[in-house]
């Protein structure tokens, strides 16, 4: 037995957010199954994101430290606390856009998978075990899967369900494999720190990189980072709209927190090197700038919109890899103050990166329900048509591309900072500014289209439901009012980086 | 009779299955054929986690644990998997995987 100790009831508190989000699902269910008819989505759609709420009022009073919670399956510090305020608030305003997002037919199925993949993208956060790790990812994917392919009467949301399918299954297969490795190498051990006790003694190089290496293609899936990045066009063109944006948001976060969780606890740069450490070191760099040019390059030659959108994602994970290669190279000499710095910096971006392009994918299913068609001519003259949707998409699409005033600016703002604090990474930041200045060009050609073109056939005015108008409202005055909050929510994901590093 | 058998053959077999699944995976024509690569990539890692168990570590319950675990995963993936592939021959009397190109640069 690893651990004697009995069940204690007391830890069901570390755990109290995640629960309250399976009962959430439950009520979900039968509140969907007694109403009968007459539940409107409405209903479902605003339990749901109230018991979201719920969850996130919950998780501050989960007691935070480094102790392992349920026999050290998880580890609730405060990088896991920052990380499941991410995934509620994303999945909060996703319930509340997919409400009245017509293609999706049926209710209560709907959001009882959005509120388990929330739930378990909350442990993958926490996770401190590589059986919690696995099981928290294939929870969070598999739920991930079936929304995707959740209008099941259009062809291409049936495509893109079985694509994710498949795709996320191999991966997913594969990072398992690297995972029994681990165990099978460590003497049978599963925890994060034994694995790391084993790795620092050094033995079995060459077995434990192979085995790292399967593991991060599991990651790279999750967070789209190249060669694992083909996946995304196809899967968030053919997703809701709500769909995309969770999926590109609050999963992809949830893939850089067991990113960063995994390279920290188990492969460690320092002060110990642990056998294989110099490969994720190495490897960090050219997928970064890759990443971040297959999103840009590619994403300038798409007409549709979600299509274009899911090639700007790629390109915002590209960034944030930024954050993650500073990271490594910071471990691998040593510097404690730019470890720290590293990982706060990809936090507070992924953090207001979830606000940005939920935004920006709510708008656009906003816009692309009424016109019938995702063609970026659907946006033409959207300015007269329905000036404050253009409005907020224009404030999105200004903070993907890093313009000033929004939070967009101040999150690349600290990316940079971060890598520019390692001389050997200004070759990275160099391709960092080239590939802003090419996002700009295809940024803008939205804007241009919404406020300079005109179609004669798109004359009448985009009616905004009260409730998607509300969330569009909030997501775009939340861009604003995160860029004056940045001291104190950049306090908040430096303590969270401390407390992973402790 | 177990003990007459080193560790390293299980671990073989495991990276055979293994192989052999993910170029299933990765080549078959059929949708079913992958889930099926799938499922053998998972037995795999199980007969690498129950041998990791035995040989390494029979006093810990980490490996049955995982296994287990394991099992229920593929299971859930197996029903969403074929419920996914339903869908898309609804919509497209057709589930060979090269064929789903609806969507395109």
């Amino acid at each position: 037995m690893t651990s004697q100790t009995l069940f204690n009831p007391s830890e069901l508190i570390a755990v109290l957010p995640e629960g309250i989000l399976v009962i959430l699902a439950l009520i979900l269910l039968v509140v969907d199954l007694t109403g009968g008819r007459n539940t409107s989505r409405r209903t479902l759609g605003i339990i749901t994101a109230c018991g979201m709420l719920v969850a996130l009022i919950a998780s501050f009073f989960v007691p935070q430290g480094s102790w392992g919670a349920m026999g050290g399956l998880l580890r609730n510090d405060t990088f896991a606390f920052a990380f499941r305020i991410i995934f509620l608030i994303g999945g909060g305003l996703s319930a509340l856009l997919a409400v009245e997002f017509k293609p999706v037919r049926a209710g209560g199925e709907f959001f009882t998978l959005l509120t388990l993949a929330t739930m378990a993208m909350g442990l993958m956060a926490a996770s401190n075990d590589i059986i919690m790790l696995y099981l928290a990812t294939e929870t969070a994917s598999i739920a991930l899967y079936l929304l995707a392919g959740f209008m099941r009467d259009t062809p291409r949301s049936a495509e893109s369900g079985l694509k994710y399918f498949v795709f996320g299954s191999v991966t997913s297969t594969i990072m398992l494999y690297g995972l029994s490795l681990l165990y099978g190498m460590s003497g049978g051990q599963t925890n994060y720190a034994e694995l790391a006790k084993w790795l620092m003694s050094g033995k079995e190089g060459i077995l434990s990189s192979l085995a790292l290496l399967m593991v991060l293609v599991g990651f790279a899936f999750k967070t789209s980072a190249v060669p694992f990045q083909f996946w995304a066009p196809d899967v968030y063109q053919g997703a809701p709209s709500p769909v995309s944006g969770f999926i590109s948001t609050a999963s992809k976060a949830a893939g850089f927190a067991i990113l960063i969780r995994f390279l920290q606890a188990v492969y460690p740069a320092f002060p110990v090197a642990a056998a294989g450490s110099d490969v994720w070191i190495r490897l960090m760099m050219p997928v970064t700038i890759l990443t971040m040019f297959a999103g840009n390059l590619l994403a300038i030659m798409q007409t549709n919109v979600k299509r274009l959108l899911a090639y700007s994602s790629i390109a915002q994970a590209g960034y944030a890899l930024m954050g993650v290669t500073a990271f490594a190279f910071a471990s691998a000499s040593g510097d404690q103050i730019n470890r720290t710095d590293a990982i706060a910096s990809v936090i507070f971006y992924v953090g207001t990166y979830m606000l940005t392009n939920i935004l920006a994918f709510g708008v656009t299913g906003l816009v692309v329900q009424k016109v019938g068609s995702e063609d970026i001519r659907s946006f033409s003259g959207l300015s007269k048509r329905a000036p404050y949707l253009a409005l907020a998409m224009v404030a999105a699409l200004l903070s993907l591309a890093g313009a000033p005033p929004l939070v967009g600016f101040v999150g690349k703002l600290f990316l940079f900072r971060a890598a520019l604090n390692n001389p050997a990474l200004t070759g990275m930041v160099v391709a960092g500014v080239i590939n802003v200045l090419i996002s700009v060009y295809y940024y803008l050609g939205i804007v241009r289209s919404m406020y300079a073109e005109s179609d004669a056939k798109l004359v009448r005015p985009v009616l905004v439901p009260q409730l998607s108008g509300l969330v569009v409202a909030g997501c775009a005055l939340a861009l604003v009012v995160t860029t004056l909050a940045a001291t104190p929510l950049w306090n908040l994901a430096v303590d969270a980086a401390k407390s992973l590093l402790n | 009779m177990l003990n007459g058998i080193p560790l390293h053959w299980f671990l073989l077999v495991a990276a055979a299955l293994f192989c052999l699944g993910l170029f299933g995976a990765l080549a078959r024509k059929n949708a079913i054929a992958v889930l099926m690569g799938v499922e053998l990539m998972l037995n795999a890692v199980n007969i690498n986690l129950l041998a990791f168990w035995r040989y390494v570590n029979p006093a810990g319950t980490g490996g049955l644990a995982f296994t287990a675990f394991v099992f229920i995963v593929a299971a859930a993936e197996a029903a969403v998997g074929l419920a996914l592939i339903i869908s898309v021959y609804r919509n497209t009397q057709s589930i060979d995987p090269e064929k789903l190109d609806q969507m395109k640069l």
